[in-house]
């Protein structure tokens, strides 16, 4: 009987290929569209969440002024000496890298690019969470001496050398020629969109001297081993700063100290609003799909259910009525549902790669997405062919 | 005693609504058919003709009264078992012809062996032969839209046949078709009656029609008005 009804229900598909087709189509929209949006917004959660660990997970920044950002507003710059008193008297602190910055042109050979010159210790690199893909870090002789070397971002490399290996040559940065000895790993943009690889780091002692002309830091980096530690060392910083600037009990702070977190919290909460609206759009298309499912059936009612008089006419059951327009709602959702899921992962690899974001499959959407699109197709085709078949084969041949 | 005639209907009534819109459609019916007769039912519209067909098609149950085909209660069978009677015994056809639509004559024909379990060579060979028994060789991968009045009664014929059933069906099945035509059509059922021997029931209001039967019994108001044999056909 199986075997009988299986075949009565391929034929009645390929005979009403419009109408399979349409279904079909409503089942494809809804899973592809909701596995899509849910995706997309997967990879743009994971995308900011990356970017955020490539900032350095449990950094503390401590930056003269109440602001963040370039002007300190007349406070006064750190010294080198304060890190050092940092390293000594916090232990938590794992990495301390002091940082004096200064905007400036490199030149090698016809190529010249202009870019920021970062001046630090060995501990940047860590603490920022960069890594060599070429070459060494600085050795002691060259950071106490001020040494004319740098390690490169992935950005100046291409802008001045192209594809070739930049390791050993020499650029140029205003009056003096300066060693490249390592090239950074690219990091890709900032959470806030900048370009993280457009950099040069130079040791601190040397942009002090040859480019700042002066002994200030602008900034200090300080990266925590264990992240329940933050707050705690952040405190620890602030009263160490307090008591190193000489600053009264009673007057406000004239430095601020920064931790990743509060900037992650503030974009994850952007993220997760941008999930619940991509959802939202993706629950309204699956409605649409199902809407569409709804009518075509409706609309084939009338049909079906003189065919539905016909096959009781001549002797079928009920049951085997039922069994095949079961079938071939079964058949079609699940076409539907393939079709949709394979739609939904070209869209999404092919979108995710157009903004940038990571391509992450989620089974359990995947499998939502299909389950409850084939629920609607089936039950769709199969209740009104449930009322046709429990009719008296006189009526539903008669019906109009 | 004697074998039980094929079919027998013994105060058979029909009614339909209730109280002020209560209708009696049949008002108790007797009837007995015998195996290989050709039977013509007559009568007015709204005689009942029609009901008394769909109660002995097995489509419809009788408020009162007794229906036994081959000996076998029927009016006491649920619908599944009314269904299976259908299924074995009888074939249908009638005045729209009622073909799947988009469905080739071969697969139309080949539907209720479908649901008998036939294995598909045998089915094919069959729904074959009884196309070409109506005369529509050559014609079984064409759809209904494809073709004429005449040719899809045909169709519908040949499903009705192919099961081999005791008894054929016809309500008002030349309702739809010009006069040469219709006399194409009865001079398929006249030819299945006489060589198959099966037995042909046949709703109709036109005489022209009835003529070719073996047996006219004349329906009036929900009762037998007149049941006689056919000077011509006998």
């Amino acid at each position: 009987m199986l075997w009988n009804t299986l075949l009565l229900a391929v034929r009645a598909i390929r005979r009403n290929l419009m109408r399979s087709f349409l279904t079909i189509l409503g089942v494809v929209i809804g899973v592809a569209a909701v596995i899509t949006m849910v995706t997309l917004g997967n990879g743009a959660t994971r995308s900011v969440s990356d970017q955020i660990a490539s900032m350095g997970s449990n950094l503390i920044m401590v930056v003269p002024g109440q602001r963040f950002g370039p002007g300190s507003g007349g406070a006064a710059n750190f010294k080198n000496a304060d890190a050092q008193a940092i390293r000594s008297q916090i232990p938590s602190a794992e990495w301390v890298a002091p940082m004096s910055s200064k905007s400036a042109t490199a030149v090698y050979q016809a190529n010249n690019w202009s870019t920021v010159i970062y001046g630090s210790n060995n501990d940047y690199f860590p603490a920022g969470n960069w890594e060599l893909a070429a070459g060494r870090d600085f050795a002691d002789n060259e950071e106490r001496s001020g040494k004319a070397v740098c390690v490169i971002g992935e950005t100046v490399r291409e802008k001045l050398f192209g594809r070739q290996n930049p390791v050993g040559s020499q650029i140029r940065i205003k009056q003096f020629s300066c060693e490249v000895i390592g090239l950074l790993k690219s990091k890709g943009q900032s959470a806030m969109g900048h370009d993280q690889d457009d950099v040069v780091v130079m040791p601190l002692r040397t942009v002090q001297r040859r480019l700042a002309g002066s002994q200030d830091v602008n900034r200090l980096m300080v990266s925590v081993r264990d992240s329940a530690a933050i707050d705690a060392v952040k405190k620890q910083l602030s009263l160490l700063m307090r008591e190193r600037r000489a600053i009264g009990e009673n007057e406000d702070d004239d430095f601020r100290v920064m931790d990743t977190r509060q900037i992650a919290e503030a974009l994850t909460s952007t993220t997760k609003i941008l999930t619940l609206l991509l959802g939202a759009v993706a629950a309204v298309s699956l409605l649409v799909g199902g809407i569409g499912i709804m009518n075509i059936m409706l609309v084939s009612v009338t049909e079906r259910t003189r065919e539905i008089g016909i096959r009781l006419a001549i002797g079928a059951l009920e049951r085997e009525v039922l069994l095949q327009f079961l079938i071939e709602a079964v058949v079609l959702s699940s076409i539907g549902g393939v079709t949709g899921l394979v739609l939904a992962m070209v869209a999404s690899i092919a979108l995710s790669s157009l903004m940038g974001i990571p391509y992450l499959f989620d089974p359990g959407i995947n499998l939502l997405a299909f389950l409850f699109s084939a629920a609607i197709g089936v039950l769709f085709g199969f209740f009104p062919a449930r009322r046709a078949a429990r009719l008296n084969p006189i009526d539903a041949l008669r019906h109009e | 005693m004697t074998a039980s005639p094929l079919i027998r209907l013994t105060g058979i009534t029909k009614i339909y609504g209730q109280g002020q819109a209560l209708f009696q459609a049949l008002k108790g019916i007797e009837l007995t058919v015998e195996a290989g007769d050709f039977v013509a039912i007559m009568g007015p519209s709204g005689s009942g003709k029609s009901t008394a067909m769909n109660i002995l098609g097995c489509l419809d149950t009788p408020s009162e009264g007794s229906y036994q085909f081959q000996g076998v209660a029927v009016e006491t069978m649920d619908r599944n078992q009314r269904a299976l009677v259908r299924r074995h015994f009888l074939g249908f056809v009638f005045q729209g012809f009622n073909l799947l639509a988009r469905t080739t004559a071969l697969e139309n024909v080949e539907l209720p062996l479908i649901y008998r379990g036939q294995k598909a060579v045998l089915r094919h060979a069959a729904a074959r032969a009884a196309l070409e028994q109506v005369g529509l060789k050559g014609w079984e991968q064409h759809t209904p839209a494809e073709l004429s009045g005449g040719q899809q009664q045909r169709v519908a014929i040949a499903r009705a046949i192919v099961t081999r059933p005791a008894v054929l069906l016809a309500d008002e099945p030349t309702g739809n078709l010009d006069t040469k035509t219709s006399e194409e059509i009865m001079e398929l059922l006249c030819t299945l009656n006489r060589e198959q021997g099966i037995t042909v029931l046949m709703v109709t209001h036109e005489p022209d029609m009835a003529r070719y039967a073996k047996r006219i019994v004349r329906f009036v108001d929900g009762q037998v008005e007149s049941d006689h044999a056919n000077g011509r056909a006998a």
